[in-house]
C-alpha cells in the first residue's frame, strides 16, 4: 500500500508513461511482485473529475506540449502545432479513447509477405503472429471486458448506429454490429455499465469504458510493489559505460530534477514522444540516440488511414446521444487489392459535439456552404473511416532544434506524407460512406479530412532483424537489453483495427516476459 | 435580385445601402454598441465602437446563422476589446472598409448584400487579420454554452443520467 521507492533504489523497473501500454505494463509487473515505479508526465484525474465539455475537457486532458508538423498531410496545414490528438494525464490517451476493440486479422501480420513490394512503403513483416498473439488477446479482451467477446453481450445501439446500420444494409454489408467495445454492457462485480452518456471521448465518468487510471493503476497500488509518481515528465535515460540503462533523468511537479535508478527502463509515452525521448537521450556512446544502431528511432511513423463522412437528413438523428463509436461495418476491412489498394479499412459510428464539430468538419472552412452544415447538427449522423496506412521511412519523428520545450528539449517535428495507397484507400471509404448514408436518405454527405492524430504508431517498430527495426518480437530493443518499449511505437505495421487492444494484449505479454527474465537474472 | 458586379459609380446596390446602411447593430454613443433590435448592448473599452460594430458584421458574415442573433456573434468578438488587441482589430477593420470603398461603398457596413460583403471577405481570407478573427470565432461562437440548444445540442448528460433513458435510440424513421 502506498509504497515509495527511494532514488537509489536500481532494483525497480521504471515505467515511463501510465496510457494503454505502459499503465497495462506497471500493474501486470506489480501482480507479479516486481516492483515498479511509473513516471507520468500528466497529473491524475478522478471520473468525477472528468468534464462533460468538449473543449474543457481538451484543455484538462490533452498533451499540448510545443509540437511541429511537416509534410503534404493535411493536418499540417490545419493544425501545424498539434499534429496529435493525445492525452497528458494518468492513464494516457485512454482517458479519451472510444474503447473500440479488435484483433488484427490474421495476414496483418504478415503485409511484406501478403501484400509484397509496395514502392515507397517500408512493409516488413511482424516477428509474432496471430497463433502467437491468440491466448495474449484473450486475456486483454477480459481485462477490458471486450463486448462480443468471451460472453459479454453487445451494447445496445443508439442513434447514430441505427441510422449507420440501415444504409449499411441497404448497401449489402454483411458484418455490421454495435463493436466489439471495452465498454461494460452489464451489471456486474466489476462496476457500472454504460449509461450511454454520449461522452466516451472526454473521460468516462462512470468507468464504464476501461482505462488504466481506474482499472490498473489502482490495483497497482493495492500491491506493496508499486509507486506512481505524477506530473514526473522524463527527460533522459542514463546509461552506464557498458551500454545498460541505469536510471531516468525527470522533472518533478515542482520542476526540479530527480534521477530514478532503474534496473530496466520501459519506455510508453506514446508513438511521438517515445522515440523523442530516445533521440533526446544521446551521448558520446550513442550519438544518434539510444537505441538507434538501425537508424529506424522515430522512422515509420504510422497515424492510420483516416478521414470521417457526415451526413444530413431530413429528419432528427441526434448522434450525440449514447457511445462516440458503438457502431461498426467490417466488410472493407479485407484485403483485395481489385478495390485499387492494399490492406483495407474499418467504418465505426463516431459523433462529435456541436464544438468539435465546427471545428474539424471542414477546418479552415467559412461563409453558408460551411454554416448550413452546422444547421443541420441535430439532424446529422456521422461515421469514422480508419484503415492501414503504409509505413515509410520518410515519415518520422525528429528533433526540432529550433522549438524548445518547457524544459528546453528540443520539440518532436512530425512529418508525414501521404502514401498513393493510403489516398486511394481514402477515396474509397469516403465513396462507400456517402454512399451508405445516402441509401437511407442522406440530404447532404461531407467527405471530412483527417483530424489530429489519435492512433500513433511504429516509431519504434518491432523487427526479426536488428537492422531493420529498434525492438526484438518482445519490445526489448535490440541494442539495449534492458530498456524495452511498450506502446504504439512497437507496431511493425497498424492494420486496418484501431490498435489499443494490441497495445494490451502486447503488453500483457511483454509483463510475462519481463517478469521471467529478471528471473532468469538475464536482465 | 440580381446585380452586375460594376466598378465604381453610383449604381442601383450603391443607392440601396445608403438608403439602408444595413448593419444589425448601430452606435449608441461613445463606447457602447447595441443592437437594432435592442437584444444586446456592449459597453466598450478599447475598440472604438464603428469598429465593434463593423467585426460583429464580419463575425456573422463569416459564420453566418439566421437563426443565431447577434449578441451571440457580439460575446464571440467581445475578447478583442482589450488595449492589447485593439490596434491590431482597428487596422484590420480599416483594411475591410478600405476595401469596401473601393468597391464603391461608403463602408463595410454600408453594403447591403451579404453576398458582397463576402466578396470583400475572400479578397482577405488569407490574411493574418481574416484568420485570427475566423479562428477565433470557431471556439468564441460554437462554444457558447448558450448557442447549442439553438442547434439542438443538448450538452453534458451526467447530471441527467445520461441518455440511457432519455432517448439514446429513439429515431424511429429508418
Ligand atoms: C479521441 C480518441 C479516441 C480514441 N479511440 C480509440 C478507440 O476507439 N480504439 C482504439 O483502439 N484506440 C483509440 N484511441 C487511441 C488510443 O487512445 C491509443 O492508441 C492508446 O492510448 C496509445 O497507447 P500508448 O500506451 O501508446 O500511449 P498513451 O495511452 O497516449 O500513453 C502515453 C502516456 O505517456 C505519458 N508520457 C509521455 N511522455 C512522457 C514523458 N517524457 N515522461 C512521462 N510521461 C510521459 C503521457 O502523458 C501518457 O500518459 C483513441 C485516441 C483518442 C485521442
Ligand atoms: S457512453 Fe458509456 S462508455 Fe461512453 S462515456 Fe458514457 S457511460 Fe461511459
Amino acid at each position: 500500500m502506498a509504497t515509495t521507492f527511494d532514488l537509489n533504489d536500481d532494483s525497480v523497473v521504471v515505467v515511463i508513461g501510465t496510457g494503454a501500454g505502459g499503465g497495462t505494463l506497471a500493474n501486470e509487473l506489480a501482480q507479479k511482485g516486481v516492483k515498479v515505479v511509473s513516471l507520468e508526465a500528466g497529473g491524475y484525474h478522478e471520473p468525477q473529475d472528468f468534464i462533460q465539455d468538449e473543449w474543457a475537457s481538451f484543455g484538462q486532458l490533452a498533451w499540448l506540449d510545443a509540437r511541429t508538423t511537416s509534410g503534404d498531410w493535411r493536418v499540417s496545414r490545419d493544425f501545424s502545432g498539434l499534429p496529435a490528438w493525445i492525452v497528458k494525464s494518468v492513464g494516457g490517451s485512454t482517458v479519451h479513447w472510444a474503447g473500440a476493440s479488435l484483433r488484427f486479422q490474421e495476414h496483418e501480420w504478415k503485409t511484406r509477405t501478403v501484400y509484397g513490394n509496395v514502392p515507397g512503403a517500408s512493409l516488413l513483416d511482424w516477428p509474432i503472429d496471430a497463433a502467437e498473439m491468440d491466448p495474449w488477446y484473450t486475456k486483454a479482451e477480459d481485462k477490458l471486458h471486450v463486448t462480443r467477446t468471451g460472453d459479454r453481450p453487445g451494447l445496445p445501439g443508439n442513434n447514430n448506429f441505427k441510422v449507420f446500420e440501415a444504409g449499411a444494409q441497404a448497401l449489402g454489408y454483411q458484418d455490421v454490429h454495435t463493436g466489439r467495445m471495452a465498454i461494460k454492457s452489464q451489471e456486474g462485480p466489476d462496476g457500472t455499465p454504460c449509461q450511454q452518456m454520449g461522452f466516451c471521448f472526454q473521460g468516462c465518468k462512470v468507468a464504464a469504458k476501461w482505462s488504466p487510471s481506474y482499472d490498473e493503476i489502482p490495483k497497482a497500488l493495492d500491491t506493496d510493489n508499486y509507486e506512481l509518481r505524477t506530473q514526473a515528465h522524463v527527460l533522459k535515460i542514463e546509461h552506464d559505460d557498458s551500454g545498460k540503462v541505469t536510471g531516468v533523468l525527470y522533472a518533478d511537479k515542482d520542476g526540479n530534477q530527480q534521477l530514478q535508478k532503474a534496473r530496466v527502463v520501459a519506455v510508453a509515452g506514446n508513438s511521438i514522444e517515445s522515440p523523442r525521448l530516445l533521440l533526446n537521450s544521446a551521448s558520446s556512446m550513442f550519438p544518434d540516440g539510444l537505441a538507434n544502431s538501425s537508424g529506424q528511432v522515430g522512422r515509420n511513423y504510422m497515424r492510420h488511414m483516416t478521414a470521417s463522412v457526415y451526413a444530413v437528413f431530413d429528419k432528427p438523428v441526434r448522434m450525440w446521444r449514447g457511445t462516440t463509436m458503438a457502431g461498426i461495418i467490417t466488410d472493407e476491412s479485407r484485403h483485395d487489392p481489385s478495390r485499387g489498394f492494399v490492406g483495407g479499412y474499418e467504418m465505426e459510428t463516431l459523433s462529435l459535439g456541436l464544438p468539435f464539430m465546427a471545428a474539424f468538419l471542414n477546418p479552415g472552412g467559412w461563409g453558408r456552404d460551411f454554416t448550413a452544415a452546422l444547421d443541420g447538427y441535430e439532424n446529422m449522423a456521422g461515421m469514422w473511416l480508419v484503415g492501414e496506412d503504409m509505413p515509410q521511412e520518410t515519415n518520422r519523428v525528429s528533433l526540432n532544434t529550433d522549438v524548445l520545450d518547457q524544459y528546453g528539449l528540443p520539440a518532436p517535428n512530425v512529418h508525414f506524407d501521404d502514401h498513393p495507397n493510403d489516398i486511394a484507400m481514402r477515396e474509397h471509404a469516403w465513396q462507400q460512406g456517402q454512399a451508405i448514408y445516402n441509401a437511407v436518405g442522406a440530404t447532404r454527405t461531407f467527405p471530412t479530412p483527417p483530424y489530429p492524430s489519435t492512433h500513433n504508431l511504429g516509431t519504434n517498430r518491432m523487427s526479426e532483424n536488428p537492422r531493420d527495426g529498434v525492438v526484438n518480437k518482445w519490445g526489448q530493443t535490440h541494442d539495449i537489453p534492458n530498456l524495452f518499449v511498450s506502446d504504439g511505437s512497437q507496431f511493425t505495421t497498424g492494420a486496418a483495427e484501431n490498435p489499443t487492444l494490441t497495445i494490451v494484449a502486447l503488453a500483457i505479454r511483454q509483463a510475462d516476459h519481463i517478469a521471467r527474465e529478471m528471473a532468469a537474472q538475464n536482465i | 435580385m440580381i446585380e452586375t458586379k460594376g466598378p465604381k459609380g453610383l449604381t442601383r446596390r450603391e443607392l440601396l445601402s445608403r438608403a439602408t446602411a444595413a448593419s444589425a447593430s448601430f452606435v449608441v454613443g461613445a463606447g457602447f454598441v447595441a443592437g437594432r433590435d435592442a437584444a444586446w448592448a456592449t459597453e466598450l473599452t478599447a475598440i472604438k465602437p464603428e469598429t465593434f460594430a463593423t467585426l460583429v458584421q464580419m463575425a456573422r458574415d463569416i459564420y453566418p446563422h439566421d437563426h443565431v442573433g447577434d449578441k451571440y456573434y457580439a460575446a464571440a468578438v467581445k475578447g478583442y476589446d482589450t488595449d492589447d488587441d485593439a490596434g491590431t482589430i482597428e487596422l484590420g477593420i480599416n483594411d475591410l472598409n478600405a476595401a469596401a470603398r473601393n468597391a464603391g461603398y461608403d463602408s463595410y457596413l454600408a453594403m447591403g448584400w451579404e453576398r458582397d460583403r463576402v466578396d470583400i471577405l475572400r479578397g482577405m481570407e488569407n490574411s493574418p487579420f481574416f484568420q485570427q478573427i475566423r479562428g477565433g470565432l470557431v471556439t468564441g461562437l460554437y462554444n457558447q454554452k448558450e448557442v447549442w440548444p439553438l442547434f439542438g445540442y443538448e450538452g453534458e448528460s451526467f447530471t441527467k443520467g445520461g441518455y440511457i433513458n432519455r432517448g439514446f435510440d429513439d429515431v424511429d424513421w429508418v
